[in-house]
């Protein structure tokens, strides 16, 4: 292409931006479903209520207030985490809409990924809203993180998204073979489930399993960047070079899959 | 009534040879369930292996309280979930039209038409735990408790079947509603829990507004052999009004709906 790198680069940001504007318009047309997605990560709530019963009888070796602050950053954590790409890849793949797709001159994943992105904008308001609700129950909890946690948080958060991205993008290349692929993101769900934070902060964990948890990429998805929101010393720069490496190892599998998968393709279905 | 029972085995065996086409899905589906399970029994040990306790429930105890909850998931992915996510399509679609010309009950329809066996690992599953803690806590099979159980369990699926049931139904006017029915599935994950095990104020939530109490824990009371006389009546009571109740929405939600896309 001639101009070079700056007419590329303007190239990019205007697809950027078209894509971005219109999944956001598309997003919000379902607001209340969106809603209803974001109340059924109530989990770390349920969560946050059987552990500070139990903490009442004391020597959990985290405080009340810190279990509260640690299970509210969790929700927001996994509320900007929640990625679902392979139910949107396997109904455009079964349904045929894969083709279309494939014919625009963009590489087909930049498409899912302004759609999260968007869908992620859509639930902000909603999501700082039931943040509001829970310090109005809750006002002993409040805190103001300070500004370099926060950016620290944000950027964490989306290195968890992105890594979390990754993983089920790599698993959705599945769908070039088989009709029913997402039943395997079930099985991918459960050590995220349990091994994340989701359920308990990683600190109560027993040291065995905790040493464990922290060999695979799941920790880096909740517990990490909900520690930093929460303002607990947390070894950053080892935590985002984990986060890297796993990305550094997935993202070749991801790439040779769907080189192999695309040749496989055969216009609808699998 | 035989009617019923007839056309109920003809819907059965062919959904069951429908999904039998996709046999890999129940490996998945077993190692899933049992995955969760042993997920379940180690946030579970979390709590007990610091020698507390969850609302003063034993260990067996607590795991009675999951059997059953693992129990009631495997029927929801049996029955509940796929017969009831199809209401929302047949509204929008205006295909509930050719369900309420048929000639049988159309609640029934709706709610048994499908079989799914994947849900089958779940309540083996669930209802192993249920024996094998209910042993090691010491319950004896009396006869009076083996009822008192059944009593209780059959009250749980009902409540159940009506909260999903109503969910479902409000499609007549909300077309989007079935991501509903995602709150309510992870509202009833509290049911992994004796319900005594949470504080105060969301004791109350699981017992009067979202009734997980007589989901799980009641029945879990019932199979240790502890049940009172007043909590037995309430979740009798409950589940008939439930049902009675899913069975009035229904009604009252038809004459709302006004075919394709209402």
């Amino acid at each position: 292409m001639r101009g070079g790198l700056r007419q590329r680069l303007g190239h990019a940001r205007r697809i950027a931006a078209v894509l971005l504007s219109s999944q956001y318009a598309y997003m919000l047309e379902y607001r209340a479903e969106i809603v209803l997605w974001a109340l059924s990560g109530v989990l770390p709530f349920i969560m946050l209520g059987l552990w500070s019963a139990v903490d009442a009888g004391g020597g959990l070796g985290m405080s009340s207030l810190q279990l509260a602050r640690y299970f509210l950053s969790a929700f927001v954590v996994r509320q900007f985490t929640i990625v679902w790409v392979m139910y949107t890849f396997e109904e455009d793949n079964l349904n045929g809409r894969l083709s279309p797709y494939l014919l625009q001159p963009l590489p087909l994943v930049w498409r899912y990924v302004a759609a999260h992105l968007s869908e992620q904008a859509t639930r902000l308001p909603f999501v700082a809203m039931l943040v509001g609700l829970f310090f109005l129950l809750y006002p002993a909890a409040f805190w103001w993180p300070s500004l370099p946690s926060v950016l620290l948080a944000v950027l964490a958060t989306l290195a968890a998204f992105a890594l979390r991205f990754l993983m089920q993008f790599t698993l959705t290349m599945v769908c070039f073979w088989s009709e029913k692929a997402s039943a395997l993101e079930r099985l991918l769900y459960l050590p995220y489930l349990y091994l994340s934070g989701l359920v308990a902060p990683l600190a109560l964990y027993p040291v065995g399993v905790r040493a464990f948890a922290f060999w695979t990429p799941f920790p880096y998805m909740v517990d990490v960047p909900a520690r930093i929101l929460a303002g607990e010393t947390v070894p950053v720069l080892q935590s985002f070079a984990a986060m890297a490496a796993w990305a550094a190892l997935l993202l070749p599998i991801n790439l040779l899959l769907w080189r192999r998968g695309l040749s496989h393709y055969s216009a609808m279905g699998a | 009534m035989g009617r019923y029972l007839t056309t109920l085995k003809v819907f059965w065996i062919a959904s069951l040879t429908a999904e039998l086409e996709y046999q890999a899905n129940f490996l998945i589906e077993l190692v899933a369930t049992a995955g969760n399970l042993v997920g379940s029994i180690f946030v579970l040990s979390l709590f007990y292996g610091r020698g507390q306790s969850l609302g003063g429930w034993s260990w067996e105890g607590a795991l009675v309280v999951l059997g059953v909850y693992t129990l009631l998931e495997g029927i929801t992915s049996t029955l509940l979930q796929p017969n009831l996510s199809t209401i929302v399509a047949h509204v929008r679609t205006g295909s509930l039209d050719f369900v309420l010309l048929k000639p049988i009950d159309s609640q029934f329809w709706l709610s048994a038409r499908t079989f799914s066996p994947w849900g089958l690992p779940g309540i083996a599953l669930g209802a192993g735990l249920i024996g094998y803690a209910a042993w090691k806590a010491g319950a004896t099979p009396a006869p009076l408790t083996l009822l008192g159980a059944a009593l209780m369990l059959v009250a749980s699926l009902m409540i159940l079947y009506s909260l999903w049931f109503v969910l479902a139904a409000s499609s007549i006017w909300f077309v989007k509603i079935w991501n509903a029915t995602e709150v309510l599935r992870s509202v009833l994950v509290a049911g992994r829990f004796p319900v005594s095990a949470f504080p105060a104020g969301l004791r109350a939530f699981f017992t009067f507004i979202v009734p997980v109490a007589f989901l799980t824990t009641v029945p879990a009371e019932a199979i240790l052999g502890r049940a009172s006389g007043p909590w037995l009546l309430a979740g009798g009571a409950v589940a008939i009004a439930s049902v009675v109740a899913s069975r009035w929405f229904w009604n009252f939600a038809l004459r709302f709906y006004t075919s394709a896309s209402s």
